[in-house]
């Protein structure tokens, strides 16, 4: 059978396997809220607790470091945020929030709203033309005054150059100044091997869809002495920092869904960087002026991403024509009612022509050859088209 | 055929795009992002900028089963549509900016963009008719609905542009048009209908010009007497044949009603005067543009210069960088910058911008 898509936008969300539908369905039909004291409350407490065991197995956290969320958005608001308030509070000298400029809005939205109405100062780390954020950078930022820092922002690995970031040694300089380091691992998990205890954030986001569980829950991961002020005010049931009913069945995928993504991911990462490889090679055969951004040492960057600019192309109709031929892609963000932007993460990468000019392909655990041949096939007659398009200028 | 249809989230655009899928086209549909402050302001639909256009759009085309694409426009229409239009006005010349978007946006930027990406046509809500013909590009002509004609916006375009544009409403009328929209299931059956400037959310366009261009206070000075008979915050907020909002303390020697007969933002003067002031027996145009072949000079056709308005008899004298358009009866509330649409009956010929107007005798 000819297939007639092709997914290649694992990085926005990767189906759910099977299993995990059938977990999510399974707990759903279960009674319980976890908060109440009588025996079904028990009961669903006791799930809670198994399935946050088995998260915080799969990313080598202690149970008491999960923190269970609505999604990496709350998780990354509440790590920026919850930080932020906690140290100032502590002492108001620290006012000073550093994050790379190449978070993902989750983050950067949040930094951003510190500055403007809660009188963070905020200073933007810098990257490399590879999207990477230098030890020596936050060293360097850190020094001009270490007592007024409040908090330290670096994504583990960007979600749309695929480019890793320095995590541990970067979280080394924190640890020595003792300033809280938060670090948005988002597209990390079942990509690239994340063990949160060895490798030393204080803080770190994850997500559920982006690991193969359900779309609205995520965690966040806060080591035993991190004081957070809650975003969210209720009933405290996460630890006291984050309130709500927790969902238990989408909680219950999430585990399921982790645990399979870290077990799996030293396969999952040869396999899927293998494919991406193969599509990359692919890309320049068909398209000889196009080149890979971000790193291009494979080491350097998630498995499954393919982040590509195709000069002369306006993206946003280069996107639109793989669509029609099927195949699924992405430009990086755009606004609620589907106005695209272009990408602050090239901007900041010194890449200006290419933030308007690139698209990004990723990978997953079910991506197969037959993906990468579909996007092969329709790419030419798309890039010129694309082409055409980008000379008349829109903007 | 692959065609572009132009959604703005109303229900005329609604249909057309339907209709184009009816008719077996391979339909995609884009929602043009024209203004950068995309807010809502619930209940109320004014323009076509806000977000609940942009959803209402978005639910059409899944309705339609179409792919669905929203197109950052913002910049183009702030420099070739706002700029313009406050540019007008600051010269003393009172534009229609629906006019300029169709011409420089809807099937200039849009329209290139859709044929570069491999359309054959871009589909609006318009209503207007196109008559193909064996040799040449369609004619444009009147919609059978004359309470909704849009012919007189769409007279700008030219041949070509004409020849990739499809208006599958200008057949219809609009009650009809609502009854299938919600025969179709399409929510937005009984929305609203947009009048205003799409840009000016708040329908203030004197405010909006105040706003962009700041304040230049200046004399309304009386037409017959020469003497000033008020003052007002700017001249470009006013327009040749406005009557309202002049604000004059004392009424005229006649007691009869005055209206705007000209107005000067260089010497930021306004003058008013009685109605017979404002007759037009002729006037003069920028290079007019044909969509179809060019009338013999001295013919005598018919002229539209406002878009809610008659067509009148004229006598029609042009050569390449101009024209002159002598009216069988005198008009009233001509202005410069207006255009100025051509017909032979039912059928556009071309159009022109007004450059100046000639007084001429009451009748």
């Amino acid at each position: 059978m000819t297939q007639t898509r092709a997914y290649l936008d694992h990085a926005a969300t990767t189906p759910a396997l099977p299993e995990v539908a059938d977990a999510v369905v399974e707990e759903l039909a279960r009674l319980g809220n976890p908060s109440s004291l009588h025996r079904s409350g028990r009961d669903a407490r006791r799930r809670v607790e198994e399935y946050r065991e088995r998260v915080a197995a799969a990313v080598g956290a202690r149970p008491s470091d999960v923190v269970f969320t609505a999604g990496g958005t709350e998780a990354d608001n509440l790590a920026v945020k919850g930080l932020f308030w906690a140290r100032r509070d502590a002492d108001a000298r620290r006012t000073r929030v550093l994050a790379s400029a190449v978070e993902h809005h989750a983050v950067l939205d949040a930094v951003v709203w510190l500055g403007q109405s809660q009188g963070a100062e905020v200073e933007w780390l810098p990257v490399d033309h590879r999207g990477r954020v230098h030890p020596e950078a936050v060293e360097a930022a850190i020094t001009r005054d270490p007592a007024s820092v409040a908090l330290v922002s670096v994504m583990w690995a960007n979600n749309e150059v695929g480019t890793m970031m320095p995590v541990g040694e970067i979280a080394a300089i924190c640890r020595r100044h003792e300033i809280p380091f938060h670090s948005d691992a988002v597209q990390v998990l079942g990509q690239r091997p994340l063990h949160f205890a060895a490798a030393g954030p204080d803080v770190v986001a994850l997500s559920g869809h982006k690991c193969g569980g359900p779309m609205g829950v995520g965690a966040l991961l806060v080591g035993p002495d991190v004081d957070l002020v809650p975003v969210l005010h209720g009933g405290g049931q996460e630890r006291d920092v984050r309130s709500g009913t927790v969902d238990v069945a989408a909680i219950a995928g999430f585990a399921l869904a982790a645990e399979r993504a870290a077990a799996e991911q030293p396969e999952r990462a040869v396999r899927v960087a293998n494919l991406r490889d193969d599509l990359v090679r692919g890309v320049l055969g068909v398209v000889p002026d196009a080149h890979l951004n971000g790193d291009p040492d494979p080491r350097g960057r998630l498995p499954g991403n393919a982040h590509i600019a195709f000069p002369g192309c306006d993206a946003d109709a280069l996107l639109m024509l793989l669509d029609a031929a099927g195949v699924e892609c992405s430009t990086g963000s755009a606004c609620s009612s589907g106005v695209p932007e272009p990408s602050h993460v090239m901007l900041a990468m010194g890449a200006a022509e290419g933030s308007t000019t690139s698209l990004r392909f990723s990978l997953g655990h079910c991506s197969t050859r037959a993906d990468v041949d579909m996007l092969l096939e329709a790419l030419p007659s798309a890039v010129e088209r694309a082409r055409a398009a980008g000379r008349l200028s829109m903007r | 055929m692959r065609v572009l249809a132009a959604m703005s989230g109303g229900v005329d655009s609604a249909v057309a795009a339907a209709r184009m899928v009816d008719a077996g086209h391979e339909v995609t549909g884009v929602h043009l992002a024209l203004s950068r402050t995309l807010s809502a302001s619930p209940g109320r639909s004014r323009g076509c900028c806000t977000r609940e256009d942009a959803r209402d759009a978005r639910r059409v085309a899944d309705r339609l089963g179409i792919p669905f694409y929203v197109w950052d426009l913002a910049d183009r229409f702030s420099a070739d549509v706002v700029d313009d239009f406050v540019t007008e006005y600051a010269a003393g010349r009172t534009p229609n900016p629906c006019l300029r978007c169709n011409e420089r946006i809807k099937f200039a930027a849009v329209l290139d963009r859709a044929v570069a990406l491999g359309f054959d046509a871009v589909c609006t809500g318009h209503y207007a008719r196109l008559e193909p013909r064996p040799d040449g590009p369609p004619w444009l002509l009147r919609a059978v609905d004359r309470d909704k004609d849009q012919s007189y916006v769409l007279a700008v375009l030219t041949a070509h542009q004409l020849s990739r544009a499809l208006f599958p409403l200008g057949g219809a009328v609009k009650r009809d048009v609502r009854e299938e929209a919600r025969n179709r299931g399409l929510a937005v059956a009984d929305k609203r209908d947009s009048h205003d400037v799409c840009f000016i959310a708040d329908g203030d366009t004197a405010g909006f010009l105040h706003r962009a261009l700041g304040p230049a206070p200046g004399p309304i000075v009386d037409a017959d007497t020469g003497s000033e008979v008020g003052t007002h915050d700017g001249a470009f907020a006013f327009t040749v044949g406005q009557r309202r909002g002049l604000r004059i303390a004392h009424p005229a020697a006649d007691g009869r009603a005055r209206y705007v007969v000209a107005v000067s933002p260089s010497t930021r003067t306004v003058t008013v005067g009685p109605r017979e002031r404002l007759a037009t027996s002729s006037l003069t145009t920028c290079a007019p543009r044909w969509c179809a072949p060019p009338p013999a000079p001295g013919a005598r056709v018919l002229a539209q210069y406002r878009s809610r308005g008659d067509a009148v008899p004229v006598t029609l004298t042009h050569h390449a960088a101009a024209a002159r358009v002598e009216f069988a009866e005198p008009q009233h509330g001509v202005a410069p910058g207006q255009t100025v649409a051509f017909y032979r009956a039912d059928r556009v010929l071309g159009s022109a911008t007004i450059d100046r107007v000639h007084p001429g005798e009451e009748a």
